[in-house]
């Protein structure tokens, strides 16, 4: 597919996210990120805790401001100073969905309240009857029922809270949904539950998903396009099918390698590759994203990419 | 399989109550389990079957409002389940058997330095010297990769990363020689590099070490990485063990199937993934006849009203579920798990998924 005839929807231009740690030390968590969402797909940030991954979603969300870069939301810039009307519509556009359902929901509120919450605070009912039925609809898209509105979080399953979570999103009609971890916390059941129910609001409201994760295997069967950070810089970005097949950057290939296998025989046989920097060229030129092939970009030294060139070549040619 | 082994701790028709306002609450229902001397067994199941609670058994360590209702648990000739005070269980809680916990955060004090930790243990179980003790420490911060371990000796938790973390965890755990490891989802709060790095650690230390390991996870990759043999826990009950190949490859029990179905490694871009509908049973009733029943959408009439017993499959593979009765219909197990390990082995060969060089 050719990625300049699609529609960006969000656009992240050389952000910096940086942390002051103490007097005059600061830490830099996103390094230089630069890349586009498209509308309509879901976009994969894999990386490892502290990998700056969480930290990226939380600058789309207007959480940590960026001190470098910017971010345009259809065509708009969304970071730094914007003014309070379009504040609320970020807010209203953009919806979270977060890791841990059991301590993103308040647990002294029913159902109802928790879902309600955002129409609230944006007035987006007409009475009391249309914010019931959107209650309402908003559960049945996530296959819970309406009778559940008046219980409490405590007395769901942790996937059906995760499900609450997701309504509780829905329910403000968003067009892009950063998704932090959604399933990490939940068991491998109810995960496919979850990833399921995601693809189908997806394909029915045509959604755009920010999926953070770091997990590869879960990744690979709900992500069109995936992009690999480690320790705040981006080193490899891909659509999904070429990532798995044609990995360039040895972190990648040291995450793939990590992914356990479900089969006893070929698990005890796998080597995990253990990532290690001393591999790359030191010679202290400055690195940059590189296009491979056609929306295939690595992060590397030209010295990197030609290495990098000859084994998408010898790659290309052994799978065909 | 060897059938001369030792068994070196025998659970046998373990029944684990909980009281919860004037309410019981029963979490283990007579399970049976004989761990062999030397061997990594893996339970796995989800949140809420069992699994941690039926362990917790073997070190005294079930939270207050919990009492082993019925059966034994042998070891070396003693009951562990009449144990009751602490100090029965000196001797053999951390000493004997070991347990390593999910987040190495929560069971590392923050205030103490790495070494007082370490040491504590030391000193607790084997009469020796502070510079012996300390010196043994510095051995097995050694032995399970800390770089440095001397100048790391004296720095607190906060200035280990999670992995570094885990492994000092493993350290305190191994400190006093036990005979049983238990590693109650050890690497769940890691990260899966991380995960793959603690996993051969405590491969290569029981090769080194000869303890026996039981492990508790619900992550079937890692049970197919560490496993010799694999029992099923549903509803507070094994249902389904045997070899970790006879599990994954020649699975009986309907929620077997269901588990392996639902991995996200078996899913197809485009397609659902399989999932359970339904929830777990609740373990304030009386459960009738096969827990997971009301889950099965291919259940008999009889999973509800009678309770399966276990039936043989191979000498070392037994399940309880009617579909091994002979009188009941021959089901397949499901599409997605048919032919397993080809799956597999496509995605890890070379031109698959996950292939690497």
């Amino acid at each position: 597919m050719s990625n300049e005839d699609r529609e960006v929807i969000l656009s992240i231009k050389h952000v910096d996210v940086t942390f002051e740690t103490g007097h005059k030390k600061k830490l830099v968590a996103v390094k230089d990120a630069n890349f586009d969402i498209y509308k309509g797909e879901t976009f994969a940030l894999v990386g490892e805790s502290g990998s700056g991954k969480t930290t990226l979603g939380r600058a789309i969300m207007r959480i940590n401001p960026c001190s470098a870069g910017e971010i345009d939301f259809e065509g708009k810039r969304i970071s730094g100073k914007i003014s309070r009307e379009e504040d609320r519509n970020v807010v209203r556009n953009i919806q979270m969905i977060f890791q841990d359902p059991a301590a993103s929901l308040n647990e002294r509120a029913t159902i109802e309240y928790c879902v309600s919450e955002g129409l609230y605070n944006f007035h987006l009912y007409k009475d009391e009857e249309d914010r019931l039925a959107k209650v309402d609809r908003a559960l049945e898209s996530v296959g819970l029922l309406p009778e559940h509105k008046s219980r409490y979080p405590h007395e769901f399953s942790g996937g059906q809270r995760q499900r609450v979570g997701i309504a509780r999103a829905m329910i403000m009609d968003p067009k892009f949904i950063v998704a932090d971890e959604p399933i990490s916390a939940l068991d491998v059941s109810i995960r496919a539950q979850v990833l399921n129910l995601m693809n189908k609001l997806k394909a029915e409201r045509n959604l755009t998903y920010l999926f953070i994760a770091h997990d590869l295997s879960v990744v690979r069967f709900i992500a069109d396009r995936i992009a690999v950070i480690h320790l705040g810089e981006i080193v490899e970005i891909a659509e999904s099918e070429t990532l798995f097949k044609y990995p360039m950057h040895p972190y990648t290939t040291s995450l793939l390698s990590a992914v356990p296998m479900p089969d006893p025989v070929v698990e005890k046989t796998r080597k995990h590759i253990v990532y290690d920097p001393s591999v790359l060229d030191q010679s202290g030129e400055k690195r940059e994203m590189r296009e491979i092939r056609p929306g295939h970009f690595v992060f590397c030294t030209s010295k990197e990419f030609e290495g990098y060139e000859a084994k998408m070549a010898q790659m290309e040619q052994e799978k065909g | 399989m060897d059938e001369n082994r030792n068994v070196i701790i025998s659970a046998k028709d373990v029944e684990v109550k909980f009281r919860v306002r004037d309410n019981y609450l029963t979490a283990i229902r007579n399970v049976s389990l004989d761990l062999y001397e030397g061997e990594t067994f893996a339970i796995v199941g989800e949140s809420g079957s069992g699994k941690s609670v039926f362990t917790k058994t073997f070190t005294g360590m079930l939270e207050s409002n919990g009492m082993i209702s019925n059966g034994s648990v042998m070891f070396h000739g003693i009951d562990l389940t009449k144990l009751k005070t602490d100090k029965d269980w000196e001797g053999i809680r951390g000493a004997k058997i070991s347990t390593i916990f999910q987040d190495p955060m929560t069971s590392l004090n923050p205030l103490r330095t790495i070494g007082y930790q370490i040491t504590e243990v030391i000193e607790k179980h084997q009469k020796i010297s502070k510079a012996e003790a300390k010196k043994q420490a510095i051995d097995i911060m050694e032995r399970v990769g800390i770089p440095n371990a001397a100048d790391r000796f004296d720095e607190y938790p906060f200035q280990y990363s999670g992995g570094m973390r885990q492994r000092i965890v493993i350290a305190i755990a191994l400190s006093c020689h036990p005979e049983i490891l238990i590693c109650d989802e050890p690497t769940t709060a890691l990260d899966v590099t991380i995960q793959a790095q603690i996993i051969a650690l405590i491969r290569d230390l029981q090769k080194e070490l000869g303890f026996t390991t039981l492990y508790i996870t619900h992550d079937l990759g890692v049970v197919a990485n560490v496993a010799d043999r694999v029992g099923v826990m549903y509803g507070g009950q094994i249902i389904e063990y045997g070899t970790v190949e006879e599990i994954f490859f020649d699975p009986k029990h309907p929620y077997t199937w269901a588990l392996l179905s639902s991995l996200p490694q078996l899913g197809v871009k485009g397609q659902d993934l399989y999932y359970i509908t339904g929830t777990p049973p609740s373990l304030y009733n009386k459960i009738k006849g096969d827990a997971f029943a009301p889950r099965n959408e291919r259940a008999l009439k009889i999973d509800f009203e009678q309770e399966p017993p276990f039936f043989k499959v191979s000498d070392t593979h037994y399940a309880k579920t009617w579909l091994l009765d002979p009188r009941a219909p021959k089901l397949e197990k499901p599409e997605a798990i048919r032919n397993l390990h080809e799956k597999i082995k496509g995605m890890t060969d070379k031109g698959g998924a996950f292939h690497v060089e």
